[in-house]
């Protein structure tokens, strides 16, 4: 049996009950979904999915939550995240249900919503059917439709004409189970004219079984909004996880996203950008820490469907053991779309023999005058480096450490929240250490 | 101090250092000079453990330790200490984080408690202005973007932080002009002491002016040919290397 097929089974037996714990607003994605599903499967091991092999990572049996049971756990006793400074807006995910909390909420100014997806569309219908679906096609990608189909709820950011959010969100996914579980998780931002906010996603995983998520984050930044998009996996060996970013940015909209992949097992992202409005902003950053059998591949297209914008991408990965990394980046500029500045860097190092990188960063033009760059580099460490350090009576390993830490520093330094750069360098530093990358107060690694 | 015996060390298995022997005591301020390709790089190479070269015979002592079974950060923390010729840029490391680093590494091998921020900071300061270096620097990342004088006198700078008690200054000079030549001299001149040496590599007597060694070697073919006072700098100045090299030729030297 292909892998599609207890999918599709499981969805049609399932359909009444996806969509009574659910909205219309998703429900009426589903059967289109299902039909692009049908139609495209998972995508083969070739072409953008050359390096990842997403057959095999569904065909397992995994568990899914369609009954929206509770599952036992109170997050604000498990993760009392506590970066220093940082004062977010905190929300939880456990698997693919928004947590409700009992706690007060915070005083956001009036408009602002944040929270479930079902209960946006209750109370904003219009915006909610307007945006949900709209960026995240399901015509290319069988993974998004899968998601589309399965997905039951989602977590809404939505920031009225020129309100500014001061403290940062932070939405932690937590991947809770004695069984292996897979989850269907929708984000959904949409920031309009001259407004402002920074989220932060963490995803954790809980307990020692499999885990798979399909995750589609639409994100809609309307003119003059600035939005800053923070994705920090910190998950296991076992977890599965497959985000697609869409990103809309329209005139003088400036957004900045970084992806940060300190523990994982197979991690596929994906990001979309089109900056459809003139002077538009884009700041594309991610890294990660890869040891062990880790696999992580990235893939970005940037399209510039007008004048006078600027991309600027950055990715850094750090590869031991016997880990394999993946890069794909296409920038696109399209006719009329002079005067863009679009930059794509790739780097890597490779610190194990076993390691393995691959990379492909890739630039079409087709205006007139503009500014663009791609570069991709991927090697060791220098060796001059790590001998001028140990002749000042740094140990070898301590300067290997520093060296790497170095490597990320400018990925770090798009990171616009008060407290978290500090928090992850010390979680980097950690990392590359070789203890256990987690915040130091989390219960939930201390078990 | 530092007692070299019959050192041979090869490169690609190319043998540069041909059985070289030398004593440095306390105290001491040692030239080596030499045309090109003499092997004096290799020579101060080889002392700090770079894996580039490959010791194939002999023994270095330093205060009675067998060098050559340390570490490069052993050997540094032992108290040796080389100013590069071409010191190395490392970018993202800044100066501050790579010195404070280094001084809690010797402090720790020493037994001794890490340094505080307030004394840290401190430090960097009152050594900064021993070579006249910008504070601003300690901002940066090690060695990027300095000027070839920066570089050099950060060497220097790096020098008085870790007090050595043997340094190797190898071609502390080149790339310097006058006034940062007198900078740097004036430098280590001020970190002199009885209870230190030093060993100044160079092509030229220029720095010798300023930096005045007790005892000049001359280093030729992997060998020293001639060891001699201060007055010998200043014969090579004027008569070149050549006819030390005749003579060497001849066996005529001792």
């Amino acid at each position: 049996m292909k892998p599609e097929q207890q999918y599709i089974d499981l969805f049609i037996e399932h359909e009444n009950l996806i969509r009574q714990h659910s909205t219309s607003i998703m429900n009426n994605h589903r059967r289109p979904s299902l039909e692009e599903f049908q139609r495209l499967g998972f995508p083969p091991m070739k072409e953008d999915y050359a390096c990842t092999n997403v057959n095999k990572a569904f065909a397992p049996d995994y568990g899914m939550n369609i009954n929206r049971i509770k599952i036992p756990v109170n997050p604000y006793h498990v993760f009392c995240c506590d970066v220093p400074h940082l004062n977010a807006a905190l929300y939880f995910t456990v698997n693919d249900s928004i947590y409700e909390r009992k706690e007060i909420s915070p005083n956001f100014p009036e408009g602002v919503y944040i929270g479930s997806l079902i209960k946006f569309a209750e109370t904003h219908p219009e915006i909610a059917k307007q945006h949900y679906g709209k960026i995240a096609g399901t015509k290319n990608d069988g993974i998004i439709a899968i998601n589309t189909m399965f997905a039951q709820d989602g977590f809404v950011v939505y920031v009225p004409q020129n309100i500014v959010l001061e403290s940062p969100i932070q939405l932690i996914h937590i991947n809770r189970s004695d069984v292996n579980t897979m989850s269907n998780r929708r984000i959904l931002v949409i920031m309009e004219a001259h407004s402002q906010a920074k989220l932060l996603v963490c995803t954790h995983s809980m307990d020692k079984v499999s885990f798979i998520s399909t995750e589609v984050i639409e994100i809609f930044a309307n003119e003059s909004a600035k939005f800053d998009y923070y994705d920090l996996e910190e998950t296991s060996e076992l977890t599965t996880r497959f985000t697609s970013l869409h990103l809309k940015q329209e005139t003088h909209s400036q957004v900045c996203i970084n992806g940060i992949t300190l523990n994982n097992g197979l991690s596929r992202n994906n990001y979309h950008i089109e900056l459809n409005g003139e002077y538009a902003e884009n700041k594309l950053c991610g890294m990660s820490i890869l040891d062990e059998t880790k696999h992580l591949d990235t893939m970005t297209h940037i399209i510039h469907n007008a004048p006078h914008c600027t991309s600027n991408e950055l990715f850094k990965n750090i590869l031991n053991g016997h880990s394999t990394g993946a890069f794909s980046g296409k920038i696109l500029v399209k006719k009329g779309a002079d005067k863009t500045s679009a930059h794509l860097t790739n780097k890597n190092y490779c610190s194990t023999r076993n390691a393995r990188m691959y990379s492909k960063p890739q630039l079409e033009i087709y205006a007139d005058d503009v500014k663009c760059s791609h570069g991709m580099t991927t090697g060791q460490m220098d060796e001059n480096a790590l001998f001028y350090m140990q002749s000042r009576g740094i140990p070898y390993h301590e300067a290997r450490t520093l060296l790497s830490i170095a490597f990320t520093a400018d990925v770090l330094d798009n990171i616009h929240i008060e407290g978290l750069k500090e928090r992850l360098q010390a979680l980097i530093e950690k990392r590359f250490r070789g203890e256990l990358a987690h915040c130091s107060d989390c219960n939930h690694n201390k078990q | 101090m530092l007692k070299i015996t019959n050192l041979h060390a090869a490169i690609n298995e190319k043998e540069i250092l041909k059985g070289i022997n030398l004593s440095v005591n306390k105290g001491e301020v040692h030239a080596i000079m030499g045309p090109n390709g003499s092997g004096k790089s290799t020579l101060s190479s080889v002392l700090v453990g770079n894996p580039t070269f490959k010791v194939t015979k002999g023994e270095i002592l330093f205060n009675g330790k067998n060098l050559l079974n340390l570490s490069p950060e052993d050997r540094s923390r032992e108290g040796l200490f080389l100013s590069f010729q071409y010191p190395v840029e490392i970018p993202g490391v800044s100066m501050t984080n790579f010195m404070r680093v280094a001084i809690n590494e010797h402090r720790k091998y020493k037994g001794l408690e890490l340094i505080s921020a307030s004394d840290f900071l401190k430090l960097m300061r009152e050594k900064q202005a021993l070579v006249e270096l910008d504070n601003k620097l300690a901002g940066r990342s090690v060695n990027e973007g300095f000027s070839g004088g920066e570089k050099k006198r950060n060497e220097i700078f790096q020098m008085a932080m870790l007090e050595p008690q043997l340094s190797i200054l190898d071609e502390t000079d080149s790339g310097l002009d006058i006034d940062a030549l007198r900078i740097v001299a004036s430098g280590v001149n001020k970190l002199r002491s009885t209870e230190n040496s030093i060993i100044v590599i160079t092509h030229y007597q220029r720095l010798l002016d300023y930096i005045k060694p007790d005892i000049v070697h001359v280093l030729y073919n992997g060998k020293i040919i001639k060891t001699a006072g201060q007055e010998l700098a200043l014969e090579l100045e004027s008569k070149g290397y050549e006819w030390l090299k005749e003579a060497d030729k001849n066996n005529g030297i001792k």
